[in-house]
């Protein structure tokens, strides 16, 4: 790629270059402003969650039922449920698993899909065959349906959630990879590395992986908000997190039964989580912006 | 035209097997006995056994699953362990209930979000645009349980305008149509906006108003049956989306539709009436693939050509 | 020339675009006249402004980033540089009419190739269906489109590039508009093709009598097809005059750069592409001081980097239409 006249070695180069497109990026995400007041929300949630215990004086699991249902007050600021429990630690306690459900499915899913797309789109032939059919049915399959078909296998429970999730989100990577390794294919770099006959595994880890690294960092932050609310819609609808666990669908669910007396009980989880995937959603289309303008629409 | 209709259809078939094999090997690993876990402490061994003999639980998993597809080609998919009555009935039963709150639901979405996506790509940048992108950015992160239960708290328990939940009659549908095709409605508006700018860069876009053509004229006569295409085409997936979405909006409701069947299979751990239910949406969502590659033959000339050729 | 035999009229015409870093003038103080039944050439380097002069005479300079503004703008006497929007629509089309680069993308893939070409009459006399069918038709044998009455159903995408052509100039003419500028009209066409469009137009012009600005890069069709050039460079007109004063007596350096890489008429066409003039058309948004033709001029003297010569008459030789905008050629050369 570099001339051969170029004073600096040629990792040097790549260094410096690598360098300023992080630079040119972190400039370009700053001045999205959406996308800065969602990764405010995001961190101020995460100080939330993982200092929880800290910052509210209340138990999240105390039962009280000589203090259901409280409307808001200055010991309870967002009021109490139907235990007596206050809802604002509850919340603040759901945002634990919501956060540990936005990131960790969509990690294994984003392996899995990597893998996948970059076997597919190098390979070709019989491979790019299965795996691609294989992702078609994936895609196929209504994503809640298979998501509870797997519930009602494995069990309702945290781990079973992370399964669930990332069986229904690697195909849709898969697909993203394969079309930009089908691209990168073609790149000089990548034809002069196979005409000197490095090793197909090589090629792919340390030329054609890195180059799908950009887009793989937005389809993260874009495919958090989406594992928070199918975690949120199994959890409402009774096959995800169980009680008393604190899952923000899980408390919207009982919350709803009474929705007349104290209708914050449901609605707050709920703003919650529209916060949170808005919060999300605003961090990845500026990453998505910064990183890859030819990603946009 | 129809040698492309029958071609998609062969191709769709694999898939559909690859499903039917995947879903049921899910559903058939089960740990433990489904039929004692249905069962509970209640049923004596001998009852156990004759259920499992009658689901032939206990034959190979491969000489099940062919038995399955073949019962499941002539419409049966097996009885109900709990209501005891035949899967297909119970499912054809509540099947136009759901019909009725998808097509109701897409309606809402089209027509909300076809306009709302011409408005923005016609006003871009203006504060129309952006107050619509943003409603239906909104309108995307909004859990469907959530904004379902905020309906029903503001327009049937305080305002008292509709009924809460059930299933009675049309009016007992506006408030699911309506929190259903909010959901898509937003992905709609914007891809009907990214598609209508892209398409109004176009050359031809230019000749049309070189003849003296209205702007409005240029939009509906010229850019608009281009940019709809793409929007057709998500169709497909707009079908599965309604039908996850239905399985929420059926439970907050109490519709008494496919989702709701879903849900209470899930719960009383009735197994063939889960697969079944399942088989059926995913059938669905396959037709709903099949119905937008046609429609986007329909309007797209150049890819009729194209099919011809390749036909 | 009499007045009556001047179909359009420009003066002043000046074009700016504000984008993120400011106001760019596209287009800087033009002025030319189109005679009746005349083909009048504008040539220039790509980014010279030639299409958008063309693009500002229609009216379909990209709003609100684009602002056209002239003195004077008439056609056929009628005084339209302050129409607005809906006036100058109505005369989009109907009286003046415009051929694009790109037959193969300038017309609407899902639309079938009658109801296009037609769309003029509807818009303009708001015929119905069947008579625009048979106009189509009369259009199409005018323009030479073979089996006229099996292309009418066609889609664009089952025409060749010719034909699409054709068929582009057949929409820019059934309206018989008193002006057609086809815009680099042959440019995507391969070379048989190219000259059997050129014929058509000229031909055109003979028998219906049509007035047409030429827009073009290549000076070989210039040669061939027009009465009068206009040569651009940067936004401004340099040279202007009779086809054969400027080919004989070329005034401007740039001119002159552009006719001596010119392939002789011997050579085959398909080589002639825009000669190479050392440097670089200048961004728009930095030009140099004085001439903008400066930096690359073999001939500049000290006056050239400071002023803007002007377009004045060029040289005794030539007739009294030929002018240009060069130092060499100014009355008070130099001293200035």
């Amino acid at each position: 790629m570099t001339s051969p006249s170029a004073p600096l070695p040629a990792d040097a180069i790549e260094a410096l270059e690598e360098a300023s497109f992080l630079r040119d990026t972190v400039r370009a995400f700053r001045k999205n402003r959406m996308a800065m007041v969602g990764l405010a929300f995001v961190l101020l949630l995460v100080l939330g969650a993982v200092f929880a215990p800290w910052i509210s004086p209340h138990d999240p699991y105390r039962v009280a039922l000589d203090e259901q249902l409280l409307p808001a007050s200055t010991t309870y600021w967002l009021g109490t449920d139907n235990f007596g429990r206050d809802v604002l630690t509850r919340i603040l306690y759901g945002a634990r698993i919501s956060l540990v459900v936005g990131i960790v499915p969509s990690l294994i899913s984003l392996m899995i899909g990597t893998m996948m797309g970059i076997l597919s789109g190098y390979l070709g032939g019989r491979t790019d065959f299965v795996v691609m059919r294989l992702a078609d049915m994936m895609i196929a399959f209504p994503s809640l349906l298979l998501a509870m078909v797997v519930m009602y296998t494995l069990g309702a429970n945290l781990l079973n959630i992370f399964i669930a999730l990332a069986l229904v989100g690697w195909a849709s990577v898969a697909r993203v990879v394969r079309s930009q390794t089908l691209a990168l294919r073609e790149k000089e770099f990548i034809e002069a590395a196979r005409a000197n006959g490095t090793a197909r595994i090589t090629v792919m880890l340390r030329h054609i992986f890195p180059n799908v690294v950009p887009t793989l960092i937005v389809l993260f932050t874009l495919a958090i908000p989406e594992a928070i609310m199918w975690e949120s819609s199994l959890s409402f609808l009774g096959v995800g997190v169980q009680p008393p666990e604190a899952s923000w669908g899980l408390l919207v669910a009982k919350g709803k039964e009474y929705m007349f007396q104290a209708p914050a009980v449901a609605i707050a989880p709920g703003v919650a989580i529209l916060l949170t995937v808005l919060a999300f959603n605003f961090i990845g289309d500026g990453l998505r912006d910064a990183l890859d303008p030819s990603m946009k629409d | 035209m129809l040698m492309f209709a029958l071609r998609r259809i062969l191709v769709s078939i694999p898939v559909l097997i690859g499903i039917t094999l995947i879903l049921f090997i899910m559903l058939n690993v089960v740990p433990g006995d489904p039929v004692a876990l249905m069962m509970k402490e209640h049923a004596s061994a001998d009852v156990i056994e004759r259920v499992r003999q009658q689901m032939h639980l206990d034959d190979p998993l491969l000489t099940r699953y062919l038995s399955f597809l073949w019962d499941a080609l002539h419409g049966d998919l097996g009885k109900s362990i709990k209501l005891n009555r035949p899967v297909t009935d119970l499912i054809l039963k509540a099947f136009p209930n759901t019909l009725m709150l998808a097509v109701s639901a897409a309606l809402v979405s089209w027509i909300v979000g076809i306009p709302v996506g011409i408005l923005s790509a016609v006003r871009r940048d203006s504060f129309l645009d952006r107050f619509f992108m943003g409603f239906s950015l909104l309108g995307v992160s909004m859990p469907i349980f959530w904004s379902a239960l905020l309906l029903q708290y503001v327009f049937a328990m305080k305002l008292r305008l509709l009924p809460v939940s059930g299933f009675y009659g049309w009016q007992y549908m506006i408030l699911p149509a309506i929190v259903l095709g909010w959901s898509s409605a937003g992905v709609i508006a914007r891809l009907m906006r990214s598609s209508l700018l892209e398409v109004m860069r176009l050359d031809y876009i230019r000749t049309a108003r070189a003849k003296g053509l209205r702007e409005t004229g240029v939009i509906t006569r010229h850019a608009l049956k281009n940019a709809l295409i793409p929007v057709v085409t998500i169709m497909a997936i707009q079908v599965a989306g309604l039908l996850s979405g239905a399985v929420i909006t059926e439970a907050i409701f109490s519709i008494p539709g496919v989702g709701r069947i879903t849900i209470s299979a899930i719960s009383s751990r009735d197994m063939p009436l889960l697969q079944g239910a399942v088989l059926f949406a995913t059938v669905l969502v396959i037709l709903g693939n099949l119905v937008a590659d046609i429609l986007y033959s329909v309007l797209d000339p150049r890819i009729r050509a194209q099919m011809r050729k390749e036909a | 020339m009499a007045e009556t035999d001047i179909i359009l009229s420009v003066q002043g015409l000046t074009t700016e675009f504000s984008g993120d870093r400011g106001d760019v003038r596209v287009l800087d103080d033009v002025s030319f006249d189109v005679g009746r039944g005349r083909i009048v050439g504008v040539v220039g380097e790509s980014g010279s402004g030639k299409s958008m002069t063309a693009l500002s005479l229609m009216g379909l300079v990209p709003q609100p980033q684009g602002r056209v503004s002239a003195r004077s703008i008439t056609l056929d006497g009628q005084e339209i540089s302050r129409l607005g929007p809906s006036a100058m629509r109505r005369i989009r089309g109907r009286d003046i009419a415009m051929v694009f680069q790109e037959p193969m993308t300038s017309l609407n893939p899902v639309r079938r190739v009658w109801e296009q070409v037609g769309e003029p009459l509807a818009i303009h006399h708001g015929l119905g269906r069947r008579a625009i069918r048979a106009r189509v038709l009369e259009m199409f044998e005018l323009v030479g489109i073979p089996e006229p009455k099996t292309r009418l159903d066609a889609y664009p995408h089952q025409l060749s590039g010719g034909l699409r052509q054709r068929a582009m100039i057949a929409m820019g003419l059934i309206c018989e508009p008193k002006l057609l500028i086809a815009d680099e009209p042959t440019t995507a066409l391969d070379v048989t093709t190219q000259s059997q469009i050129l014929r058509l137009m000229r031909d055109l012009r003979d028998r219906v009598g049509t007035s047409i600005i030429l827009i073009t890069h290549d000076l070989g069709i210039i040669a061939e097809m027009c009465d009068e050039v206009n040569v651009m460079y940067a936004g401004q007109l340099v040279e202007q005059g009779e086809v054969f004063a400027l080919f004989d007596q070329p005034a401007h350096p740039y001119t002159r750069g552009l006719l001596a890489s010119i392939p002789r008429a011997t050579e085959p066409r398909a080589g002639r592409r825009m000669p190479s003039i050392p440097g670089m058309v200048p961004n728009l948004a930095k030009l140099p001081p004085g001439c903008r033709f400066n930096p690359r001029c073999g001939e500049v003297m000290p006056v050239c980097l400071r002023r803007d010569p002007g377009l004045t008459a060029a040289g005794t030789g030539s007739g009294p239409g030929h002018t240009a905008r060069c130092w060499l050629h100014s009355p008070n050369g130099g001293t200035a």
